[in-house]
């Protein structure tokens, strides 16, 4: 294993890892001097009649995972969508302010919308694999990117199958349906449906609030094991659980009837000392 | 005093939901009841004149002797273009309404009244249309072409209507991953989305068949009557449900081939009916599969 750049963000023994298929780490850059990959510039979001999300600007880190936290309803999830023009199928939606995703302008009306999508990968709350067989889950998205070649298709699907831990427990049944697996292997394969693509950036929505604690335990290995590879940004209520994954934390909170980006910080510093007092309650557990 | 009332209250709460029992298994015994009525009159009367010879022979003295060869000749050959003409039109709308504009924009809601309306509209104010517009305007003539075109119009609110129910019920999750995954509107819709209906494509398809099948008045002002083996679409042909109402109206001694008619018109719906959820099942196999 070859460790691109040094990195500060993660103490050594969370780095160890044998054989992983995805190649080398691309860990992410030291901490003191971060490199922004998504940088949100004064971000304001509102559907047809109300206002979701004002005046967030933030840098999102190359390789590190980024937790947002905050209550229901305070405009994360919309906030996610936006990054990778979800947001485009919800009409009435309207965006101002600007994303920049290493310099593309994410919300340009000549950016390239499937094209960007392939480099930012979502994973949903539920678990949503395709009615297909678990092959074709992963086979397809890649066909309809333009790969036709029957060998690295099937390279890819093991690949992908084999970094989030599900090959050996299905390579016997590639063919039977993907909904026939639990809710935590069909959470695991809709990420590696997203990790086949090889993107960049992996935006996940809450993805192990709908499993039971034992499949969610996986998820969130399988999650830290990103860390260093993609980018992540990852919208949770589980406080404990951003606290353990999580490089930098962001909450956002009701202000004036609109979500915003109340602070931004190291996870560390978000949980153990933060500026902000409504930050200070929400972590404790006074408020939220 | 007390218990007594309470008894009585019990007694009566009893009698409630027995009668309702009873009413609802009543009202159930009697939809079944005049099915089997309907389908057991059609064999009796019907079933002894069917042979062989029946389903292949041309009709003879008015449709009075002979077979009905042709006229099930006709009959699926305008079923044929009706189905051709309307599935794809359908589709297409169905999809539109469900992928591509909201159901409560100006334009959506002008489609689901325009449906709301041809869906009421009586099938011999079809027939006249069919006739000016395919038979006159076009100058289609008397012809299977006109027929089926007809029955296209008229199958279509049914065929739009449950194939948009079908699409709106695959859940939305679905379409959001596969625009997570920057895949085209087209690929979700014919990996994804259509699959999943297939069952309610299906049963879109079969209720526009029926439809059609059963369809009389639209066909007499646009296939005609002529009873003779159509030779192209062109020719005017008789569908079944004229040949019935002809012999059974218009011709004296014409019953017993007239409920011959009729029961294999049962019978070949049925048939359709069978054919149009195996290839659906089959269909689902290959392409989508669910736990």
């Amino acid at each position: 294993m070859t460790v691109i750049e040094k990195n500060v963000c993660c103490t050594p023994s969370e780095m160890s890892s044998e054989a992983f298929t995805l190649g080398p780490l691309q860990l992410g850059p030291p901490c003191c001097d971060p490199e922004p990959h998504i940088q949100i510039k004064n971000l304001s979001l509102s559907y047809a009649d109300k206002t979701a999300l004002s005046g967030v600007s933030l840098d999102i880190y190359r390789g590190c995972i980024t937790a947002l936290i905050g209550p229901s309803g305070c405009g994360k999830t919309s906030f996610l969508s936006s990054l990778n023009r979800l947001t485009d199928m919800i009409a009435g939606c309207k965006i101002k302010g600007e994303i920049l995703v290493d310099s593309v302008n994410v919300h340009a009306a000549n950016t390239d919308v499937q094209a960007l999508r392939r480099r930012i990968g979502m994973i949903f709350q539920k678990p949503n694999p395709f009615p297909l067989s678990i092959r074709r889950n992963l086979e397809m998205p890649l066909k309809e990117h333009g790969i036709r070649d029957r060998y690295v298709l099937s390279h890819r699907v093991e690949k992908a199958l084999t970094d989030v831990g599900l090959w050996d427990e299905v390579k016997d049944r590639l063919d039977s349906p993907a909904l026939a697996l639990s809710g935590g292997q069909q959470q695991r394969l809709c990420i590696a449906r997203a990790l086949v693509l090889e993107p960049e950036i992996l935006l996940m929505d809450e993805p192990c609030s709908a499993l039971d604690p034992l499949s969610s335990a996986v998820v969130e290995d399988l999650i830290k094991s990103l860390r260093g590879r993609y980018t992540v940004v990852i919208v949770t209520h589980n406080l404990a659980q951003a606290r353990r994954i999580a490089n930098y934390a962001g909450f956002f909170w009701m202000q004036e009837r609109t979500g915003t980006l109340i602070e931004f910080g190291r996870c560390q510093q978000i949980f153990e000392a933060p500026a902000h007092q409504l930050t200070a309650a929400y972590v404790s557990g006074a408020r939220g | 005093m007390d218990n007594s009332h309470q008894a009585y209250g019990q007694l009566m709460a009893w009698k409630r939901d027995h009668l309702m029992t009873l009413f609802i298994w009543l009202a159930a015994l009697m939809v079944a009841g005049a099915f089997l009525w309907l389908l057991g009159d059609l064999l009796v009367h019907g079933a002894t004149h069917l042979s062989w010879s029946f389903l292949v022979d041309a009709p003879e003295n008015a449709g009075r002797a002979g077979g009905i060869g042709s006229i099930i000749v006709s009959t699926l050959l305008i079923l044929t273009v009706a189905m051709l003409a309307a599935v794809p039109l359908g589709l297409a709308t169905a999809v539109l309404l469900t992928e591509f504009i909201s159901a409560t924009s100006r334009f959506g809601r002008l489609i689901g009244m325009s449906l709301d309306v041809l869906a009421g509209v009586p099938s011999i104010v079809f027939g006249l249309f069919g006739n000016v517009f395919f038979s006159v305007y076009l100058g289609l003539g008397f012809s299977i072409l006109s027929g089926g075109l007809t029955l296209a119009c008229m199958a279509l609110p049914i065929f739009i209507n449950t194939a948009e129910a079908g699409l709106r019920a695959v859940p939305d999750e679905w379409r959001a991953g596969a625009a997570a995954l920057g895949l085209s509107r087209g690929a979700a819709l014919l990996h994804i989305l259509i699959p999943a209906a297939a069952p309610a494509l299906t049963a879109a398809l079969l209720l526009g068949v029926g439809r059609a099948m059963a369809e009389t008045a639209a066909l007499i002002f646009t296939s005609g009557y002529v009873d003779r083996m159509p030779s192209s679409l062109m020719d005017s042909g008789r569908a079944l449900s004229v040949h019935i109402y002809d012999l059974s109206m218009n011709v004296a001694g014409g019953d017993a081939n007239a409920y011959a008619s009729a029961l294999i018109l049962i019978v070949l719906l049925m048939i359709i009916n069978g054919i149009a959820q195996s290839l659906s099942e089959k269909l689902l196999q290959r392409r989508i599969i669910t736990a």
